[in-house]
């Protein structure tokens, strides 16, 4: 009898309700805000709506307008663990206690690193990804428009799975990466690492699906016209992160494979005994952890490169150089994983190659700063929102850039590894590559999105702040990590640390302006989005294709397909007097219906997730057999696609724009 | 409302491009696999080697099935273009059955193994070697199921350009896999005396 009661219920045991109060408090609000919203929707009858208009969409703009909300709502919790760290340290100095348990600041400081680069910076990458690129190639949509939203749903599944270990089961403590042993069953018995485990399995299944959905998109689908020498930066910026994509993911997709083997069915690939290896688990994450760091910096290169030449009114300085660099990147990505841990001991040579090839990857990096900045010299600048979030970027990501090379060099890095001083460099580059990027690029692009611009001031004030904030916050990071801090230090003895880490929570708390400067900015938009409605479709005189129709784009994107003989397209249009689309090209056009198909997979996914997580073996059998059966469906369909006549179409454009 | 042929064949060009992007991931996963494996190799914690445990002779019965399961599933597919619907459908019974003996010979390894005390949890090395041929053993399975509902779908629509095209991306992946084990009967089975 109780094993079958074993076989129904798994793992699951009143035990795992956690106690502590900040946790419980969670635990208790979470579950709130999901019912007030579920309340609030079907108190005003939205259901339908949301459902026809949203969930099962497979338009790329809405796509990306829901990863972007919930890369926001992650990146509020990453901020507020963020927040949670820095008031540790800030007062846990020589005994005094902080406001949080050991065992509490490990799970904060794991659930921080994981949240904010496979839920906040790949959201808003895959967000801003499916807003531009079919519209800045002249396209109509994605190559695949319901792998796409499959995609986005995996990528929903995860962000349940990882909020649902705050609510019932506690999260890793092993760190954003998991190193192992630490996270092997021996050290690790509780679910905390199979959430984070099997969150970022399906997550990343759907990184994958998307990077072979880009690739395809820009290689098949691109205007007629639009050789790869004439794409704009941007697309071929994506082409070579949806490359790494393809290349790396399958190595993380093994990596949490086995890592969860080891958990789930007791092998021995990383355990400590019998035989297992867990410096071949640390080479395999960094083999996809690596490139991943670029997967999520070269779009923003990408963003920065449209941003640049459309505000300085010039045509971008160097494309060929911007794109070799961009490919030389590439490449170079697959060959410095090593430095992640030159303290391995593989040896003076093998650390003095993979030393070398990071400082070499600095050459194409700094060849793309040199030709942003070559673009803004003799340009007719204009100084608003997405310009100031640019020179943000070039101060904080070269500082970053700087001591990354600092770190290249392994006799340095011997006595940096681990340290504030890296927690420092990383997030220099990465709150100043990514995060800067994606916000000029969304401030950028919003209008094409919405129909209406965001309110600049409030941006450039969001700007300043956060790179006020950052300044604050990190500096300190870096004089603290040369005196010998580490990193995810929940309490230290040297008093003299303290005033440096206090300043660090309060440049925390400058950012966390910024952050509600920026939400300010977006709500007081949303009011004011009448005087602020872009009536033209090109707001900032625009030099590519997404600026030559209407705003808010229509679902279609291009009533008629352009074809682009011109790099900078729009901009050739306009200098020419060649914007209007004569009645006679109107053809009949087909586009994807919407499909039940993505959100299906993503609750099934989410389903066998949580199961194995509490090995409840029965309903991850349900689940994969109900996925089999929903694929098996929709490959079998023929009939997935709906009709626009030419005449409609010239109907509803009206003028014929 | 149908639609136009140009419309369909610009979609099946996609689907097959997107196709053979996703067998190159698949080619990553499986090559971390192997470089999992190679490392793992040796470390049998005190326990049977890999020249010990494995009979290439087994192994290559298994070969000679699956590559004549491609190869009828390549003839299959040439039935289909020249529109001899029963060839094809008994050419891909064939496959399916050759995949089903291949994959029954496979689990049956593996059952033997475990009742001689050697399963996944004994060493890293047979972790390695479970978790590499096991993930073939399931790409296998997933082909089967695929291969099956093929079959379901051309007795159903018959002999189309669409059931043409669907059949195209089945045999890819099919072959794939056939190149897959290739690797593995070389460097595991082959390569355990080495």
């Amino acid at each position: 009898m109780s094993q079958l009661v074993d076989f129904f219920i798994g793992r699951l045991s009143p035990e795992y309700i956690p106690t502590e109060p900040i946790t419980l408090a969670a635990a208790i609000g979470l579950p709130i805000i999901a019912l007030v919203v579920v309340g609030f929707i079907t108190y005003t009858k939205r259901w339908k709506w949301l459902w026809q208009n949203w969930l099962t969409s497979v338009d790329a703009k809405k796509i990306g307008t829901m990863y972007m909300i919930v890369a926001v709502l992650m990146m509020l919790r990453g901020v507020s663990d963020a927040l949670m760290m820095r008031l540790q340290t800030a007062v846990a100095v020589n005994g005094a206690s902080g406001p949080f348990t050991s065992d509490t600041f490990q799970q904060v400081f794991t659930a921080h690193g994981t949240i904010m680069i496979f839920f906040v910076a790949m959201g808003l990458l895959f967000g801003l990804v499916n807003w531009i690129l079919p519209l800045i190639l002249g396209a109509r949509d994605m190559a695949f428009p319901v792998m796409n939203s499959i995609s986005l749903w995996l990528f929903v599944a995860g962000m349940m799975l990882i909020n649902m270990s705050l609510v019932y089961g506690g999260f890793s403590n092993g760190g954003w990466l998991g190193y192992p042993p630490l996270t092997e069953l021996e050290y690790n018995p509780g679910p905390g690492v199979d959430y984070w485990i099997w969150s970022l399995q399906i997550a990343g299944i759907g990184s994958l699906l998307s990077g072979i959905n880009f690739f395809t998109t820009i290689i098949k689908q691109r205007a007629p016209g639009m050789t790869l020498w004439k794409m704009p930066i941007f697309s071929w910026s994506v082409l070579v992160t949806s490359v790494l994509i393809m290349l790396a993911f399958p190595i993380l997709t093994v990596t949490l494979a086995l890592l969860g083997l080891d958990r789930t069915l007791g092998m021995h690939f990383f355990t400590s005994d019998t035989g297992g290896n867990p410096m071949l688990y640390i080479n395999l994450i960094w083999a996809w952890g690596h490139p991943e760091v670029y997967i999520l910096v070269l779009p923003a290169f990408g963003v920065f490169s449209e941003v640049v030449a459309t505000y300085s009114k010039k045509m971008l300085f160097g494309y060929r150089t911007m794109v070799w660099a961009l490919v030389a990147i590439m490449f170079l990505s697959f060959i410095v994983w090593q430095h992640h841990f030159f303290t391995m001991g593989a040896g003076a040579n093998v650390n003095a190659f993979f030393g070398i090839m990071t400082m070499v990857i600095a050459i194409p990096t700094g060849v793309k700063i040199f030709n942003w900045l070559f673009t803004m010299y003799r340009g007719r600048i204009t100084f608003s929102a997405p310009m100031m979030w640019f020179m943000a970027f070039v101060v904080t990501f070269t500082i970053g850039g700087v001591s990354g090379v600092l770190m290249a060099v392994p006799a340095l890095d011997f006595q940096v590894h681990n340290s504030m001083f890296l927690v420092a460099h990383f997030h220099n580059v990465i709150i100043g590559g990514v995060i800067f990027g994606f916000f000029a690029g969304i401030t950028h692009w919003f209008p094409k999105i919405f129909g209406y611009k965001l309110h600049d001031t409030l941006g450039i004030w969001s700007a300043v702040l956060w790179q006020v904030g950052f300044i604050v916050a990190f500096i300190p990071l870096y004089i603290l990590g040369l005196m010998g801090a580490v990193r995810r230090l929940d309490s230290y003895s040297d008093p003299t640390w303290q005033p440096l880490f206090i300043t660090s929570a309060v440049g925390v708390l400058i950012i966390c302006t910024g952050i509600a400067v920026l939400l300010l900015q977006l709500g007081y938009s949303f009011l004011k989005r009448k005087e602020l409605k872009d009536t033209t479709g090109d707001p900032w005189d625009g030099r590519t294709l997404e600026w030559s129709v209407p705003s808010p784009a229509p679902h279609y994107n291009f009533a008629v397909i352009p074809t682009a003989n011109h790099r900078d397209e729009w901009w050739y249009r306009k200098q020419h007097k060649l914007t209007k689309t004569p009645k006679s090209t109107f053809k009949d056009v087909w586009l994807p219906r919407s499909s039940g198909t993505g959100i299906i997979v993503g609750v099934l996914a989410g389903l066998a997730g949580f199961s194995i997580i509490w090995h409840l073996w029965w309903l991850l059998a349900i689940c994969f057999i109900s996925v089999i059966i929903t694929v098996i469906r929709r490959t079998l369909n023929d009939d997935s696609e709906f009709q626009v006549s030419a005449t409609e179409l010239f109907h509803e454009v009206g003028k014929g724009r | 409302m149908k639609h136009s042929v140009a419309r369909s064949l610009e979609k099946y060009d996609k689907a097959e491009f997107g196709f053979w992007l996703y067998l190159l991931t698949d080619i990553i996963l499986f090559a971390s696999l192997f470089a999992t494996y190679m490392i793992l190799r040796g470390n049998t914690a005190s326990g049977e080697s890999a020249a010990a445990l494995f009979d290439p002779k087994y192994a290559l019965l298994e070969t000679v099935l699956l590559l004549t399961s491609s190869f009828t599933c390549g003839i299959a597919g040439l039935a289909l273009r020249f529109k001899h619907k029963r060839m094809a459908l008994g050419l891909l019974v064939t496959t399916l059955l050759l995949g089903l003996a291949f994959i029954s010979l496979e689990l049956n390894e593996f059952a033997t193994l475990i009742n001689e005390g050697q399963s996944w949890r004994t060493s890293a090395f047979l972790s390695g070697f479970f978790t590499l041929v096991g993930t073939h053993g399931l790409h296998i399975i997933i082909g089967l199921i695929w291969g099956a509902v093929m079959l379901a779908y051309i007795i159903k629509t018959g002999v189309t350009s669409d059931s043409l095209r669907k059949f195209t991306l089945f045999s890819l992946f099919w072959h794939f896999l056939d190149l897959v084990w290739i690797f593995i009967f070389t460097i595991v089975y082959l390569g355990a005396s080495l």
